[in-house]
């Protein structure tokens, strides 16, 4: 009995490793082949073990820094203003509807419900954003479509508060002639901490991944282009050059692609801050999945 | 009789009182919560009525009332074309293998999991898997692209060549896609879905299997006996949820890992890879919006369906 138990456990484990080797391993083969030397490249292709390492990519990068170190910008930004407005607005729309007593309750739960059961889609949801609301070619058009605000979430915030947040202290407050927007400030908002910090970080890793907002709406001005749109467009340009027979446009295309170690080293520097704090939110990473994961 | 209707009239006049007491109350917490009314009515609601366009001949100096109406035309354009035939097959096919295979081997997963039994071990696993679900899909191009380049890549390189096989062009051979993207959906999203069916092993009664164990059950015995068919709830509720999602595919996964490759297509275009390229690459809008249209509302069917048979079987985990 507990010898079979032991055995299954051990059994258990090997196959663990064996699946955490298969998540782990493409990383490591992107990390080695932004190390490799472009030599050895040509010959032996990407490897896990280089014959020859050199860090020429990243001397590259740093020298000529300006267009990474901007795309960067611009994915910090994105990321932080995004994160920020998506907050504020599931919290202000999550309290409001938490009011058990709000005239018009099931009327405005229902509108946010509503978005989640239908959809547009992408065409009619491009042409509102770019030709109503102009974001195309800013700022605004990788900040505002799609990513600001989420039914889903709205909902689970509001059944947080209705949850978590004692009835008796709000009451309480209100007998201290707490106005409304204080007690959201003062009770709920300290009492939802963990709530509104999943919010937060499943917002901020949207955004920092996204680069389908970029494809669409940063047509012309690629100036604006986060991180990811910088990744996208060198694999475009890849790829399209092995489609397409050498002429004098596909030239000038090969001038502007970086070297492969040079693409991975970009791909590289993209994840490093997710990995670096990964391990002080993983613990809040694995309870909004499984609180959200339902929706999957 | 009189009386009645003169305490009905009075119970109205203070209700009315009532709400406007209330309304003026909650006023400032409306007008905080206006923001993310108003972005979604532009976000969301605008759209749902740009859907009419599928009907109209679009033209993006007339915008979305001025364009003339077209009638079935869109529709008839898109079906004239074999790529409608080809997206709706994919779409379909895809979401099918990825759901009967993404929850056999989830299941598989947090059943293992669940057997580690050191909490310290368990935790390390479980940050470890979910690290495919941190990156964008983008990066995922680049993991896939690293392994299957035809110059460069891994499995030419460094299993193939090696082995004195002759090195495959990957990217341009369509038959090895659908086992491609399999691959990759379920490298990256085993992690999050086990996590959630590992979550609800754990919420178990843990009495079944104490029980079990002193009737001289197996760990074995215990999975087939206790651990499957206390899960059968979940994975109902989550498969008829994948199965509202029959029509959407994941845009990035069919664009962005087959690098969007033209000789790729017959088996790696969904509806959205096909509502993208025939938008913003040939500029058709026409087949776009209708191949939009269908997607928006067979997806709303289905999710009502769904959602109706719910109700009829478990009531309890009906959505709405």
């Amino acid at each position: 009995m507990a010898g079979n138990n032991k055995g299954f456990r051990i059994f258990a484990n090997i196959i663990m490793i064996f699946l955490t080797l298969c998540c782990l391993l493409p990383f490591i083969l992107l990390l080695m082949a932004s190390i490799t030397d472009e030599a050895t490249l040509t010959l032996y292709g990407y490897s896990f073990f280089p014959r020859v390492v050199n860090f020429r990519a990243y001397e590259y990068l740093f020298q000529s820094v300006n267009k990474i170190a901007r795309a960067y910008g611009i994915t910090v930004f994105v990321t932080a203003v995004g994160t920020t407005i998506n907050v504020f607005m599931t919290m202000f729309m999550a309290y409001l509807l938490s009011k058990r007593d709000l005239p018009g309750r099931n009327a405005l739960s229902f509108f946010i419900f509503f978005t989640m059961l239908f959809s547009g889609g992408m065409i009619p949801s491009y042409i509102v954003w770019s030709q109503y609301m102009h974001v195309g070619d800013s700022i605004w058009g990788l900040i505002l479509p799609n990513l600001a605000l989420g039914a889903y979430n709205v909902i689970l915030m509001r059944t947080y508060f209705t949850t978590n947040i004692p009835q008796d202290l709000l009451e309480a407050a209100e007998m201290d002639s707490c106005s409304e927007l204080g007690m959201l400030f003062r009770i709920s908002i300290p009492l939802s901490k963990p709530m509104l910090s999943t919010v937060a970080l499943f917002s901020a890793l949207a955004y920092w991944n996204d680069w389908i907002n970029g494809l669409y709406y940063l047509t012309r001005r690629n100036d604006l282009y986060s991180i990811q749109n910088v990744l996208n467009s060198m694999m475009n340009n890849v790829q399209f050059l092995k489609e397409n027979t050498l002429d004098a446009s596909s030239a000038q295309i090969t001038t502007q692609i970086p070297t492969s170690g040079v693409r991975m080293a970009i791909a590289v520097i993209s994840i490093v801050p997710i990995m670096v704090i990964y391990p002080f939110f993983q613990k809040a990473f694995i309870k909004g999945i499984v609180i959200g994961g339902v929706k999957g | 009789m009189k009386q009645k209707k003169q305490t009905a009239i009075v119970d109205k006049a203070v209700k009315r009182k009532q709400t406007i007491r209330k309304l003026r109350k909650y006023a400032p917490l409306y007008l905080c919560a206006l923001p993310g009314f108003l972005y979604m009515i532009v976000n969301n609601y605008l759209p749902m009525g740009g859907l009419i366009l599928a009907f109209k001949k679009y033209s993006f100096a007339k915008g979305i009332i001025k364009s003339p109406w077209n009638g079935l035309g869109n529709f008839t354009y898109l079906f004239g074309s074999k790529w409608a035939k080809i997206m709706f097959r994919n779409t379909i096919g895809y979401n099918i293998l990825f759901l009967v295979l993404g929850t056999v081997f989830a299941i598989f997963v947090a059943i293992i999991l669940n057997e580690v039994k050191k909490k310290a071990a368990q935790q390390i696993y479980q940050t470890l898997i979910l690290i495919p679900h941190l990156v964008s899909t983008v990066l995922i191009g680049y993991l896939v692209y690293a392994f299957l380049s035809s110059t460069n890549g891994f499995v030419n390189k460094g299993i193939l060549e090696p082995l004195g096989l002759k090195g495959i062009e990957w990217y341009t051979q369509a038959k090895y896609w659908p086992f491609i993207l399999t691959i990759v959906q379920l490298w990256r999203s085993f992690g999050f879905q086990s996590i959630v069916y590992f979550a609800t092993i754990i919420g178990f009664d843990k009495t079944y299997y104490e029980a079990a164990v002193v009737d001289g059950a197996t760990t074995w015995q215990q999975i087939i006996r206790i651990t499957l068919p206390l899960l059968k709830p979940t994975v109902i509720i989550l498969t008829i949820m994948a199965l509202g999602r029959m029509f959407a595919s994941d845009f990035g996964l069919f664009y962005q890992v087959p690098q969007n490759s033209g000789l790729l297509y017959s088996t790696t275009t969904t509806i959205d890879t096909f509502v993208y390229r025939t938008l913003m690459q040939d500029h058709d809008v026409g087949r776009s919006l209708a191949a939009g249209f269908l997607q928006s509302i067979l997806g709303f069917c289905v999710v009502m369906l769904t959602n109706a048979i719910v109700r009829k079987t478990e009531p309890d985990s009906a959505l709405f």
